[in-house]
């Protein structure tokens, strides 16, 4: 496996960290008037999302690590496994456990097209798409003139996902959410 | 493709040509000749700390190796030698792989010499200097002793305290292991990590007394406070960012020629390329060079603080990603 050196590092870079997969978020040079180098380096470890902050001697080097991330399709799940399809035409299929799947848990629809991690071959997580249309399954009708609530009420999607809707979205409808902040953008 | 842009505003570029006015106004009204030196030299800085970027050029002499100076400082020495009296320059530097929100790989240094003034002078002069170019009032100018400020910050006296208790402090405050390091490099890792942040706040930092093992091209003496051997240079620091570097200039061509033979070996142990010693630096010294005291400012810093950003790219047209 290669190794990148400190002067290698570079925001997205995937290296091996303490045994974990880590993206470099960040990587600051500093270095005192007249002495030896260092590198300040924010990394984000890819298997719990934390971000940790190392102190490097420049000229240190780290293992890169086997990450790759892949457009998947969604397909379904058994209970267990979540699983996902290759969308390069070759049908390959990689399930995903829960764990790996985190907060994209409650963004899922079938056919969408996900960004799924995969280190050593094994799917670590899942990002969603920006925006994803998903149905209203559940909402209360809106009380008309009651603005108390800033205009908006919960409703339940298809997906699971619980977010704020204007008071005039009704059940069946296919609204356009921003899965970054949860938010509500339109209808579809 | 949208990189082909500037970093900097052309607002914050044209503030800085007004700074750079300001700055030059500033050295000629205390008659100081401006001078331009080359960035290629047929030697380099051999400080191990410093990478210099080379290149290979056909002169007259044939195919050659080159250095791109890491400071105008050895063609500067080389007009003091030869009588020029007080000099200043901004000149375009390169210090290889230094990328980042305070480093770009080339830069503008401000440097200057002050023949026959002493150290205290040319702080002097260096804080007024940064007054000038500061829109704002930057508070006090303190001096600041290096083992003073490795006991008020870090509760040790970085002189005496022995080199298990150094690296194990380090190698905590840095989270990395420093079990090997030698004793300059764990102080280099505490003054960046701990005591930097710390300088210039509400005023100008002056860090004076230096270990004697980090004078680069400073001369040595004994501390009159406490009898150790310190490094005759100073740092100045505001708002955290070390803004200058200036020396009691070493004049002794032997010293000088074994500090040079002294970074190479090091280079070596530590398999680093050797970089050409400068002869004509050594002929000037041995010819005679007048005592006197110099500093070097990155002015891309100075400018970076006066227009209050955050990050050199954006006093900067084209930092290096973007050249």
């Amino acid at each position: 496996m290669a190794n990148y050196s400190t002067n290698e590092f570079k925001g997205g870079l995937k290296v091996m960290l303490d045994g974990d997969p880590c993206a470099i978020v960040e990587n600051e040079f500093v270095k005192p008037g007249k002495g030896q180098a260092f590198n300040r380096v924010k990394l984000r470890n890819l298997m719990t999302g934390r971000v940790w902050e190392r102190t490097f001697k420049s000229g240190e080097s780290l293992e890169s690590a086997d990450v790759m991330d892949l457009d998947m399709e969604y397909l379904y799940t058994d209970g267990d496994m979540w699983h996902f399809m290759k969308t390069d035409g070759s049908f390959e299929q990689y399930a995903v456990e829960k764990k790996a799947l985190g907060d994209s848990g409650k963004w899922l629809k079938e056919q969408v097209v996900y960004t799924v991690t995969l280190w050593n071959d094994n799917a670590i997580s899942v990002s969603p798409p920006n925006f994803i249309e998903l149905e209203v399954v559940e909402t209360d009708p809106g009380l008309k003139g009651d603005t108390a609530q800033g205009g908006s009420k919960p409703a339940t999607l298809s997906s699971g996902a619980v977010v704020r809707v204007p008071l005039f979205i009704n059940q069946g409808e296919v609204l356009k959410i921003d899965t970054r902040s949860g938010e509500y953008v339109s209808r579809a | 493709m949208t990189d082909w842009q500037p970093t900097a505003s052309l607002d914050s570029l044209r503030r800085r040509a007004v700074l750079m006015q300001r700055v030059r106004g500033f050295f000629v009204e205390r008659g100081l000749l401006e001078v331009e030196t080359p960035c290629l030299g047929h030697g380099g800085s051999t400080d191990v700390h410093l990478a210099s970027l080379s290149c290979r050029a056909v002169t007259p002499a044939g195919s050659e190796t080159l250095w791109l100076q890491t400071s105008p400082e050895f063609h500067m020495k080389r007009l003091l030698a030869a009588g020029s009296g007080p000099i200043f320059q901004i000149a375009r530097s390169f210090r290889d792989g230094e990328v980042g929100r305070r480093h770009n790989i080339e830069f503008s240094m401000l440097e200057w010499y002050r023949p026959g003034w002493s150290l205290d002078a040319l702080v002097e002069e260096t804080q007024a200097l940064i007054r000038e170019v500061l829109p704002f009032d930057p508070g006090p100018t303190r001096k600041r002793r290096y083992r003073e400020l490795f006991g008020e910050v870090l509760d040790i006296d970085p002189f005496e305290v022995d080199i298990a208790s150094l690296r194990r402090l380090a190698g905590e405050r840095g989270g990395l292991d420093m079990a090997e390091s030698p004793r300059d490099e764990c102080l280099d890792l505490l003054m960046s990590l701990a005591i930097e942040p710390e300088l210039g706040r509400d005023g100008i930092d002056v860090v004076l007394d230096y270990p004697a093992s980090q004078a680069a091209l400073a001369r040595r003496h004994q501390d009159p406070h406490d009898g150790a051997w310190v490094a005759s240079r100073f740092e100045v620091y505001v708002n955290g960012l070390e803004l200058a570097n200036g020396y009691d200039e070493l004049t002794d061509v032997g010293e000088q020629r074994a500090r040079f033979a002294d970074d190479n070996r090091a280079r070596r142990e530590a398999g680093l390329v050797e970089v050409d010693v400068d002869e004509r630096l050594l002929a000037a010294l041995d010819a005679g060079m007048p005592e006197g005291s110099g500093v070097a400012l990155g002015l891309d810093r100075l400018i970076q603080l006066a227009l209050g950003k955050s990050r050199l790219e954006e006093v900067i047209a084209f930092p290096t990603p973007r050249c």
